[in-house]
Formats: structure tokens, sequence, C-alpha cells
């Protein structure tokens, strides 16, 4: 049974919750572009949410790029460079651990004021306070297992993880198998971070591919004006 | 040269009677859904005053609109891109609803379904927002209604900056005026420069400013960039919402909304031709007194030939440029110099203009010893002071706005003269720089102002949008998959994508 739930969550969800977050989120993209937004309650509420937000969104982002930048960097890329495993594994841990207890921080404080808020609380749906609180458990248990992180500080358990999950970018069927034998900690992190990939679509968390394009899109733009014309074509006099 | 065609409004303060039906009119038709109770696209406020919301008009406390930086450059005065994209997460700007008001219904059921009681059953307020009961209003979107609330604190209007205001809130020197707002349809705006998604646009045809409802995010950059405080935040939504100068209405050749059922017959709307390229020098002059000489410098005359060529040239169709030369805006605005934009100092080149109203002068009393220059009051001595307007209209220069109101005055002399004495008074109106043909022309477009001199609106020409032909048989406005026959074509998900909600082009290849 144990190895059965150890095949699907490792072997195969990672497939689902690409497919279901890809295509989910162009359909969404696609046939309902008016729902793709951000739901910011500011207007509403400027208590609790300057720091929340802030705290939060820079936590966030930090140790999601860090997450990309430390799952996927090739092993043989740290051994050309010669970063030691246990140097990279001491920066992830001081590095994730302050970025993320300003998350854990922040969504505590999101959470809070969306609770207690009466404002905020009447317009809060099921998917609003479903995803933050998820969110503040995927924090808390991240947050968790730097304490057994911190009992191996010779960066092999990471090496693992980092050859996980590259394999399963490389669709190694057998890559499930790598980290059957690491602590349930660990699983239940990496369980419930595919699980938020999977509800991604489907909640407002699809704002972060606008809030990352966002920039690009603002600083390309030349000037600071847009002058939109519906004529297909402008006819000369004659 | 790049001209370009804009609707303008002008709304002439002096006959204002501030019965807010253009703001009630607004509401019924745009924004009477969730999520924006407390927005109107228009709305009357009464000067002095705070105004909704609240000390809108000080930029000190809301850093909207434009600033020009100390290197000369021209920017939102919330900061350029870096500054906006880094404030993304928390608006350091962004009003409060309660800013504008905690919206509020009332339980009118409980009057006919209450229990027969010794006390008459009344209706209690409940917030829109949370549905619970409210105790008290605290405010209203027009919580000054006819200089409602203490002078101290409507004192603190930003109009009154330079002015000995004290005096103003004895009962004897009491002013009011009402100034009814909507969004300005600017052509440097900044609530446009503000969106990092490009959701918002100006349209090239007629200068409407739009948010694209689709692309919105919900940044609520424009809300912080917007120094009139046009743009509303729809909470339930989650997208922001503005006025769109009722396009569907002016498209086809009707006012808007607003200026339909004005009963004062103050709202007067027309084309002006404007050059595009000189929009940034001139929102970036370099004094703010020389933004209202640097906007219509923007504007281009519709009667010079080398502007109907370059008009031409630029796709302008024909009937709008005769239209601009008859437009009532183009007439308060060039020729006779009564109207101007509101704050211009924001540097926002707005499309709305206003014309200063008059006022009895101050001190009835003395009426007899005051300076009565040719049978006309020296509009120094009306009782709303030529500061406290200058403030409002020219960025604090009192020279055009006094010129107006001698203009004004000089038109109501000459009338009076002419229709009472049955004499013709040329002197009067020389001593404004007018001639008598261009008072009597004032006078039935400004005083009598019948419905076709205010509203001089060509229709637009969807001819250079679409075919016609082609959209024969076709299903209508659609707010959802439409008249999808269910067939994939093209696209993965059924169709091709479809900026506008368009009706689909759905014809047979023989037919075409």
């Amino acid at each position: 049974m144990q190895e059965h739930l150890d095949y699907f969550i490792f072997g195969i969800m990672p497939y689902i919750a690409l497919t279901v977050l890809v295509v989910g989120s162009i359909a969404r993209y696609e046939r309902d572009p008016f729902t793709w937004k951000s739901s910011s309650s500011q207007l509403l509420r400027r208590k609790q949410l300057v720091w929340g937000s802030i705290l939060f969104h820079v936590g966030i982002i930090t140790v999601f790029g860090g997450h990309l930048v430390g799952l996927f960097t090739p092993v043989w890329v740290l051994d050309a460079l010669g970063v030691p495993y246990a140097l990279k594994q001491w920066m992830a841990v001081i590095l994730g651990g302050t970025a993320g207890i300003m998350a854990l921080i922040g969504a505590t404080l999101l959470i809070h004021r969306r609770v207690t808020d009466p404002r905020i609380w009447r317009h809060t749906s099921f998917a609003d306070i479903g995803i933050l609180v998820l969110i503040w458990l995927q924090l808390l248990i991240g947050l968790g297992t730097i304490t057994l992180t911190l009992q191996h500080m010779d960066g092999a358990e990471m090496v693992r993880f980092m050859t996980w999950s590259q394999s399963v970018v490389f669709l190694k069927l057998n890559a499930w198998a790598m980290v059957v034998n690491v602590h349930w900690l660990y699983k239940i992190h990496i369980f419930l971070g595919l699980l938020i990939t999977i509800l991604f679509p489907f909640t407002r968390l699809v704002h972060m591919i606008s809030g990352f394009a966002a920039p690009f899109r603002y600083l390309s733009r030349p000037g600071y004006q847009i002058v939109r014309s519906r004529r297909k074509s402008v006819k000369p006099a004659e | 040269m790049k001209v370009r065609a804009q609707i303008g409004m002008v709304l002439n303060l002096d006959k204002c009677i501030g019965c807010h039906t253009c703001s009630v009119t607004c509401k019924n038709v745009w924004t009477s859904r969730d999520g924006v109770e407390y927005a109107w696209f228009n709305n009357v406020e009464t000067k002095p005053g705070l105004g909704y919301p609240t000390d809108w008009e000080n930029q000190a406390r809301w850093n909207g609109g434009w600033e020009r930086s100390k290197g000369g450059k021209l920017q939102p005065k919330q900061g350029g891109k870096w500054r906006i994209l880094a404030n993304i997460f928390a608006n350091p700007d962004l009003p409060e609803i309660d800013d504008y008001y905690e919206p509020f219904d009332f339980d009118y059921d409980h009057l006919k379904s209450a229990p027969e009681v010794k006390a008459f059953p009344t209706a209690r307020p409940r917030s829109k927002i949370t549905g619970e009961r409210m105790q008290k209003i605290e405010k209203g979107p027009n919580w000054e209604e006819i200089l409602g609330g203490e002078f101290s604190k409507r004192s603190e209007d930003y109009n009154f900056e330079g002015i000995q205001k004290e005096i103003y809130g004895e009962y004897e020197n009491t002013f009011m005026m009402y100034l009814p707002r909507l969004c300005e349809h600017c052509l440097n705006p900044a609530c446009a420069a503000s969106c990092p998604s490009g959701a918002i646009y100006k349209r090239e045809e007629d200068g409407i400013v739009l948010i694209d409802q689709e692309k919105c995010r919900g940044w609520r950059m424009c809300v912080s960039g917007c120094p009139y405080k046009k743009i509303y935040y729809n909470w339930e939504s989650g997208k922001s919402e503005k006025c769109t100068l009722c396009y569907p209405r002016i498209e086809s050749g009707n006012p808007t909304v607003c200026s339909e059922t004005c009963v004062g017959r103050i709202r007067y709307l027309g084309v002006m031709l404007y050059d595009a390229d000189k929009i940034e020098e001139a929102a970036n002059a370099p004094e703010t007194t020389d933004l209202y000489d640097a906007q219509l410098g923007v504007f281009l005359d519709p009667k010079d030939p080398e502007v109907i060529k370059a008009a031409r040239r630029d796709g302008v169709p024909e009937d709008w440029i005769k239209s601009a030369a008859e437009s009532p805006i183009w007439k308060m605005a060039m020729d006779w110099k009564v109207a101007f934009p509101l704050h211009p100092e924001y540097r926002t080149l707005p499309m709305v203009w206003y014309i200063p109203p008059l006022s009895p002068i101050q001190n009835a009393a003395e009426a007899g010893a005051i300076g009565m220059t040719g049978g006309m009051p020296d509009v120094r001595n009306l009782r709303i002071p030529l500061k406290y307007l200058a403030n409002m209209l020219t960025a604090g220069d009192e020279a055009p706005v006094a010129t107006a109101l001698e203009r004004m005055l000089a038109m109501r002399a000459y009338m009076r003269s002419k229709t009472v004495e049955g004499v013709i008074d040329e002197g009067i109106v020389e001593k404004v720089g007018l001639s008598g043909r261009m008072i009597e022309d004032m006078y039935k477009i400004m005083a009598l102002a019948d419905y076709e001199d205010r509203f001089v609106i060509p229709t637009t020409h969807r001819e250079q949008v679409e075919d016609a032909y082609e959209l024969r048989s076709g299903c209508g406005f659609t707010d959802t998959n439409g008249c999808s026959p269910g067939i994939s074509k093209g696209s993965l998900f059924g169709g091709s994508k479809k900026a506008l909600k368009m009706p689909d082009l759905k014809i047979p290849q023989e037919a075409k």
C-alpha cells in the first residue's frame, strides 16, 4: 500500500499536476480572461494588508525562486562550478529559512485579516481561504523540514531531491523510487506542493503568471500611453 | 502634426443647480451592480468642501497625476514604472473604501412586514459590504451637500490655497458652488500610464479612455494614478471600472446619459481636433500656470485648411472634421475663452472643461459704492473669490478666469440692454474683447442652449472597423460562448479568440 502511494505521489502525480497546471491555465486564460485577476481586497481594508501582503509576497517569491533554481540546477553544474553540496545546502537553509519565515508571518497576518474582518470574510470564497491555508501549511511544513535537514548537512539528501525532480522532467519513470526512503515530512511537503500546483488554475493563484509577466510587459512598453485604433486601414484623401 | 479627434465636454457651472440628476441617471445605468455601489462615475460636489473621495484634490496626500522631475522629465507622481511595480503587493497611495464611504441600503421591507408595535417602524441602514446593521452612517457620496458640516472641516479644501480663508466661514461671506465631476478622458491619462497590464487605453477615433476588463488584473495602480479619483476598483469583480463616456450612445451620435438628462442644460459635447505629437511637450510645461495655455496649443483649428488636410491624411472622417468646426467646445474653450480644464496642474490634459460660475456681489450694501465699470460690477467683488476659481481651473492664474467672468457679465449686460431697453451697447462688448455678433452667439449657445447647439456629435464609422455584409444573420451580442456551434476550428478551445464580444462571423464559404 505504502509503495503504491509513493509510486502515485512521486511517480505519477507530478505529471498530472503539470498537465493540469498548463492545460488548466491556458483554458482559463483563453475561455474566461475576465476571471483572471489578483482579487485584491486592499480597498476594503488596508489594515494588516500592507505588512501581510509585502512580507508574504517577497517571502514566497524568494522561496519559489529558490526551489526552482535549487531543484532544477543540474548536479554537474554544481560540480563544474566547484560548489560544495554542503555549502549549497547551507545557503538554501539560510535564504529559504529567512524568506520562509517572512512568508509565514505574512500569510498568518493575511489569514487573520481575512477571517476576522467581516468585510473581507463576507467576500471570501472557499477557494480563496482554502488556497491560503494550504500555502500556510506548506510554509509551516517547509520550515519544519529545516530541522531535519540540519541533522545531515552533507547535502546528500538535497542532491537526492534535485536528482528526483530533474528525473521527473526527463521522464525517467523509475524516479519515484529515489525518494521513498526520505522522512515523511519531506513527503508531505512534496505532496502539498503538487496539490497546490493542481489547484493553481482554479484559484486566484493564476495572478502569479500575470505578476511575473507584468514587469516585462510594463517596462518594455514604449513610453507610458496606450492608444488603440479599431480602424482597419486609413484611407488617404483623394 | 498628427491629428486625432476627441469628444470633449464642457460644463457650464454658472447654470448648475446641484440637482444630481446626472449622478442618479448615470448610477442607474452604469453602477447599480455589486462591488460598485460606492462608485459614482458622475458625482456632484458642493464647493468649498473636501469632496468625494475625501480630499481627492490634494495630491500631496494621494500622489495622483503627473509631476515634472527636477531633471525636467514627466512621470506619474506616484512613481515611475519601477516604483509602480515595486508597490504592486500593497499600493501605498490607494484610498480605502471609507475614504469614499461605506455603501449602505435600508431595511425597507421592515416598513411593511413589521408587526404591530407602539413605535412607528423605521427603515434602518445596513452595510452593503458586510450586510450588517450600521448604527450610524458616517459618510456618503454627497456628505457636504449645500455646505453641510462645519466650515473648519470644509475649509481644508485644496482650492483655498493662498487665500485668507477664515472670513469665508462667517455667515455674511459664505459662498458656494456646485462641481459635477466625471472622468476627464484626458489627453495624457495618468491611469493608463500607471497600468502595468496595459489594460487602459485611449481610443484613437474619439479619445474615450476605457479599461479592457479582460486584461485588467486588479493591480489597482490606476486608482491611485488618477488625480481625479475617477477610477473605481470593483471589490466584487476585482477589476477597475470607470466612466465610459457612454460610448455606445456617443457612437450612435447621442449625448451621454448625464448630458442628456441634465435639467439645467449645462453640459455640452463636441469634437475637438488635437495634435497628438504635442501632448508630451504640453503636459511637461515648466510652470503649472503654463499648462492651461499649453493645452490650448494642442488643439487644432478645424477651419484651418492645413489642419483639414492633415486630418484627412490621418484618417479623421469628413463628418468629424465638419462637426469639429461646429463644436460648442471649441467655441467656449478657444473662441470665447470662457471654459477651463479642471486642475490643469495635474498635467493630465483633461478634456472635460468648466465654465466658472458667476456669483452675487460680495456686499450688497456696498453695491452702489463698488466700481460699476460700464454697468458691470468688478469680478473681484464677486462672492466666490477669484483666486478660489483660479486654483480650481487655471492652477492659480487669475487673469484668464477674470476675463471669462467679465465676458459672461458683458453678455448679460449686453442682452439686458438689448432686450429690455432696446439699446445695442457695443461699448460693453468691446471692453471685454468680443463683438456683438460673438455675444449673440454666446447667448444662443450658453444661455438658450438648445439641444442641437449643446450636442454636436458625429456618429462613429463602423464601416472602418467591420464589414456589415459579413455580419448579417449574426448571433448578436453575447456574453458566453454564445452561438458556438460546438465545432472546434483553429483553436484548441473552439473558435478563434476574439478580443471583443462582437457578433460571430459565421458565413458559409460559398457566400464570400
